[in-house]
């Protein structure tokens, strides 16, 4: 694709962003005194920046470049990610969850395993979670990188460079803190640079109806019914009505059920955000208030992938074509940054695109330090030192993290579409844990064994499903059929992931059961309050204003979820 | 808080406001064919100036009432 060349002003407003960046650090690092401000803030943040924080950490390569990619190839359909998953996920962990997280006085996810269960199951998801943050930064960085040298002509090693080193600077001078602070910082940034894209964009296709339009001539041309494109919910009877290879109950319980609520409800990464959060109260109510701009999200990251392939369908080719004939839907968000905004306003977006993968890849390296630091260094390498100790020792992970995430920038390179591959990692994860936690949650009976053996069958289950199964018209491998045999093809790999994610939840839900069922309780009733809903006394909110209770906060969301679902059927 | 983040971010978006404003101001019009022909620099430049101020003036009167807080306790014995 031709080059962007970038002008002086362009330049200034990368460089102010900077600065900004860094002087938030520099500003914060006399507040890192013990290695709880360094990891959890002090637990002293206020629920709307926890909260704007608590998106903002996700919103790295995979939202930006992989929303705007989904949307271009699979249309409408993909506000599924946000309206049928993160929303009821997001609202779930804030309602049920959260009680149990934040007033276990856990430090990270992994510890209220060992606080709940026991120390082998801690160990198991805090190193297969230490392993997936630093390869998501990896991508993270890697798609970053690839971008700035497609459309800037940057050298590939400069932006790694530039980009793991300012990230490292902040989070080092100022711990979890820093990187919240510039979560939202970015958080904003993020919305300001791309809202002209997408209204401009807008206009230009002709608004709502000329988009749907134009789809329409895109999902005809595909051989799929007009409306394939434009609507979220109404081709989803066969998994061959639309682009995404699925069936209604494929998505509902893969996507909607397992994997959003697998990611929102134990990802470490977004959890910390919340337990970093001054309150109880303001815990929970930290991904309620994330869960609002969240649900417009798909207008900022989806809609711009859907007016590029609408432009690229009937205005003659405006994405970079492949050699077989595809279009590169990754290249969707920045071929339109380039298409529509002049100099001036392109140094904004430009950096705002920057900003997402800074946020991203500092969620990804904070969440790393602190399980290492706590999770595996503290419990089984070095116990009994001093807090000093830590919080040095919390430096200096995240200097080798984000060195572990350089080098897995350099590896990764295999997928067409870069959420495939991170839908991938998690449904090996964390579609299994989720089952985990519901059942330790919620029923007191659960045993350590049960839970431990349970997510290794679970994790065991997503590879042997994955290694049966190929999407369709792909090559056996690390797409899928690694055992050499083909037991079944799914349309698409999206597919493919959610029955993934589906098998392992359910081989994981079972198999603790069973295995809890089979042996003895390691925690008596005693043990386990605060960690299990039974156990644990109700939270009464009524010392709080109605409108501001949590509940309340709730149904808000939930019932504006469901008026955007009805919106776009 | 320890640092009242509506500060950094009311000043860094005065300041893109500023400089976009500006640049929409001084920029040759040829470039804005691609934004359909409207001056998106100086349009998105005011937003941002406005977004910007408001963030600035709300951490200002904050700290001007933790200030009068702050007095009003230390003079009271």
């Amino acid at each position: 694709m031709q080059q962007i060349h970038l002008g002086a002003i362009d330049y200034a407003i990368l460089g102010v962003y900077f600065a900004f960046v860094l002087g938030i650090g520099w500003a914060l690092r006399r507040f890192v005194k013990s290695s709880d401000d360094f990891f959890l803030s002090g637990r002293s943040i206020p629920a709307w920046i926890a909260g704007l924080a608590f998106i903002s950490a996700n919103l790295g390569a995979q939202e930006v470049i992989g929303m705007g990619a989904s949307g271009a190839k699979y249309g409408m359909m993909t506000s599924h990610f946000y309206w049928l998953g993160a929303i009821p996920a997001m609202v779930f962990v804030g309602i049920f969850m959260m009680p149990f997280y934040y007033g276990s006085r856990a430090r990270s996810v992994p510890e209220y395993l060992k606080l709940r269960f026991d120390e082998k199951t801690r160990g198991f998801n805090a190193i297969t979670f230490a392993v997936m943050t630093v390869f998501s930064s990896g991508i993270s960085m890697y798609a970053l990188a690839k971008l700035l040298e497609l459309i800037l002509g940057w050298s590939f090693h400069t932006s790694v460079i530039l980009s793991a080193a300012i990230v490292l600077a902040y989070i080092f001078l100022g711990g979890l803190t820093s990187a919240i602070y510039n979560e939202v910082l970015q958080f904003f940034l993020i919305v300001m640079g791309f809202l002209p894209l997408v209204l401009l964009g807008l206009k230009d296709v002709g608004g709502w109806d000329g988009l749907t339009a134009k789809l329409g001539a895109v999902a005809t041309n595909a051989g799929y019914a007009p409306g394939a494109w434009s609507s979220s919910w109404r081709h989803l009877d066969s998994a061959s009505a639309n682009p995404m290879g699925v069936e209604w109950f494929g998505l509902v319980m893969g996507l909607g059920f397992v994997l959003s609520f697998g990611y929102w409800c134990t990802d470490f990464l977004v959890v910390q955000r919340a337990m970093a959060a001054d309150s109880m109260t303001a815990a929970r109510r930290t991904p309620l208030l994330a869960a609002i701009p969240k649900m417009l999200f798909p207008a900022l990251v989806i809609l711009p992938g859907m007016i590029a392939i609408a432009m690229h369908g009937t205005g003659g080719g405006l994405l970079p074509v492949e050699s077989d004939g595809t279009p590169n839907y990754n290249l969707a968000v920045p071929v339109m940054l380039a298409h529509y905004l002049p100099s001036g306003l392109l140094g904004l977006g430009l950096t705002a695109l920057m900003a997402s993968f800074m946020s991203g890849m500092a969620g990804n390296v904070t969440a790393f330090n602190a399980v290492w630091t706590y999770d595996i260094y503290q419990s089984h390498i070095r116990p009994g030192q001093s807090d000093q100790h830590y919080l040095r020792m919390g430096q200096v992970a995240t200097v080798f993290g984000i060195l572990l995430s350089v080098v897995a920038a350099y590896a990764a390179t295999r997928f067409n579409n870069i959420l495939d591959m991170l839908q991938l990692v998690f449904a090996f994860v964390n579609a299994p844990l989720f089952a985990t936690f519901l059942l330790g949650m919620f029923w007191r009976r659960t045993t350590g064994h049960g839970a431990f053996y349970g997510l290794l069958i679970g994790t065991a289950a997503a590879a042997m499903h994955h290694g049966l199964v190929l999407p369709h018209g792909a090559t056996p491998g690390l797409k899928g059929a690694f055992f050499g045999t083909v037991l079944h093809t799914y349309p698409s790999e999206m597919a493919q992931n959610f029955w993934t994610a589906i098998f392992a939840w359910s081989a994981c839900f079972v198999a603790t059961i069973a295995i809890s069922l089979a042996t003895k309780r390691n925690k008596s009733d005693d043990e386990l309050k605060g960690l299990v809903y039974a156990l644990t006394p109700r939270l009464t909110d009524h010392e709080i204003v109605w409108y501001k209770r949590p509940a309340t906060l709730a149904v808000l969301v939930l019932g504006l979820t469901i008026v955007l679902n009805v919106i776009f059927w | 808080m320890k640092l009242d983040l509506r500060l950094p971010i009311g000043l860094m978006f005065s300041i893109f406001g500023v400089m976009l404003t500006l640049y929409g101001f001084a920029a040759d019009p040829a470039i804005y064919a691609r934004s359909l022909g409207i001056n998106i620099n100086l349009w998105w430049g005011l937003v941002l100036l406005v977004f910007g101020l408001v963030m600035l003036g709300f951490a200002i009167r904050a700290q001007r009432r933790s200030k009068v807080s702050a007095s009003h306790s230390t003079s009271t014995p």
